[in-house]
């Protein structure tokens, strides 16, 4: 059961931080609530459809299936959240005003929900289908079907709990910063997302320029200790990073701050500045 | 002739055959054997992991860098490198407390 508990956990945090940042992110939009259900609830259901098919998955391409499958999730996962702060960086204004004048925004933002719902549902999916395996593992090596359930639940609540934990945090934030803070933090997250998706595409065999490590500080912080695994999921942390890892997170948070500069500056913005 | 050029696609194949299988590691009853494998440093390396067992495997290194689900009964290919020469720990993630190994880089 502890066993259960404790990799549930692991992979559930993972997914449970970009779901509370998700959830800090659209604070104020109307009926973010909804959209982050439906991408965990399809996350869910993606995760037992990749569980169920990771052997098909694995040998697809010649082997490289796996790799290529978590390199795309990651991909779509960072155009995704630049697409969000891309439009955040043109609406989030309104929206604060809004908020700090009726509580609540009342703009309609459909946009970046569903891109936020696709990104939390692909966070689902990936960690997701590890729990499932996992599960299916402990399971079919004998253990009770009542004890693998605590330990899954247990580990599922405490994951959802830590979610939360995440999301309040960034709530004490003060109204006026909450959005340049959780675009910040999306920004490293899509960093770090396009920094592992780059080492998949090198396990797969297809980009092998710059592979050589620029330096270790697995002594320092260890990536699979639980601080080590949240900020991996958080700023990207990894211990051996690649020349090309660097290159990458380095190049999509300089486009990540390029993409909202431009969408600040907005046509109707510069006549609306123009008219006053 | 033709028979010369079936030996000697025969021969090329026999050679890419062994490269790939250069490097062997097998899972059983959430082990692996051998728990020991020595590479070249400085060049990228593949492995062929087999899981012998009927429950799926995750080969997880973030020293290796590697990541990658073996489903039960099949196997997969984890490339690696190049490595600077050194050890490297690995592990069943699914089996922690029994899947456990090191590549040593030389």
């Amino acid at each position: 059961m502890l066993g259960a508990l404790i990799i549930v956990f692991r992979e559930v945090i993972e997914a449970g931080l970009i779901v509370g940042i998700v959830m800090a992110a659209t604070r104020g939009v109307p009926n973010r609530g909804r959209w982050v259900l439906i991408g965990v609830g399809a996350g869910v259901l993606g995760a037992a459809i990749v569980a169920m098919f990771a052997g098909v998955i694995s040998e697809a391409f010649q082997g490289t299936g796996q790799e290529l499958f978590n390199a795309s999730v990651l991909g779509v996962a960072v155009i995704m959240l630049m697409w969000h702060n891309a439009w955040m960086a043109r609406h989030g204004r309104e929206i604060a005003d809004e908020m700090r004048r009726v509580g609540t925004a009342v703009t309609e933002g459909t946009k970046p929900l569903t891109a936020l719902a696709i990104v939390v549902g692909l966070a689902v999916l990936r960690e997701g289908s590890e729990v499932v395996l996992f599960l299916y593992g402990i399971l079919a090596s004998g253990t009770t079907v009542s004890s693998l359930l605590t330990g899954g639940l247990l580990g599922i609540a405490a994951g959802a709990a830590f979610s939360a934990l995440t999301y309040f945090g960034l709530l004490a934030i003060p109204n006026r910063h909450i959005f340049s803070v959780t675009s910040w933090l999306i920004a490293l997250l899509a960093a770090g997302m396009a920094a592992q998706s780059v080492q998949f595409l090198n396990n797969a065999g297809l980009v092998v320029a710059l592979d050589r490590t620029v330096w270790d500080t697995s002594w320092l912080l260890s990536e699979g200790s639980i601080l080590g695994r949240l900020l991996h999921t958080l700023i990207g942390y990894t211990e051996r990073p690649t020349e090309m890892q660097l290159a990458v997170y380095v190049s999509i948070l300089i486009a990540m701050f390029l993409l909202m500069r431009v969408a600040r500056y907005s046509p109707t913005r510069r006549i609306h500045a123009a008219a006053e | 002739m033709r028979s010369v050029l079936v030996a000697i696609c025969l021969l090329f194949a026999g050679a890419a055959v062994a490269r790939a299988d250069d490097y062997v590691l097998t899972i059983k009853d959430h082990r692996f054997t051998p728990t020991e494998i020595k590479v070249p440093a400085n060049q990228r390396v593949m492995i062929t992991v087999i899981n012998d067992d009927a429950t799926p495997e995750e080969f997880d290194s973030s020293a290796l860098k590697v990541e990658k689900v073996i489903a039960g009964k099949s196997k997969a290919v984890v490339r690696i490198g190049p490595l600077k020469p050194g050890t490297y720990a690995f592990i069943g993630e699914y089996n922690e407390a029994t899947a456990k190994g090191i590549v040593i880089a030389e």
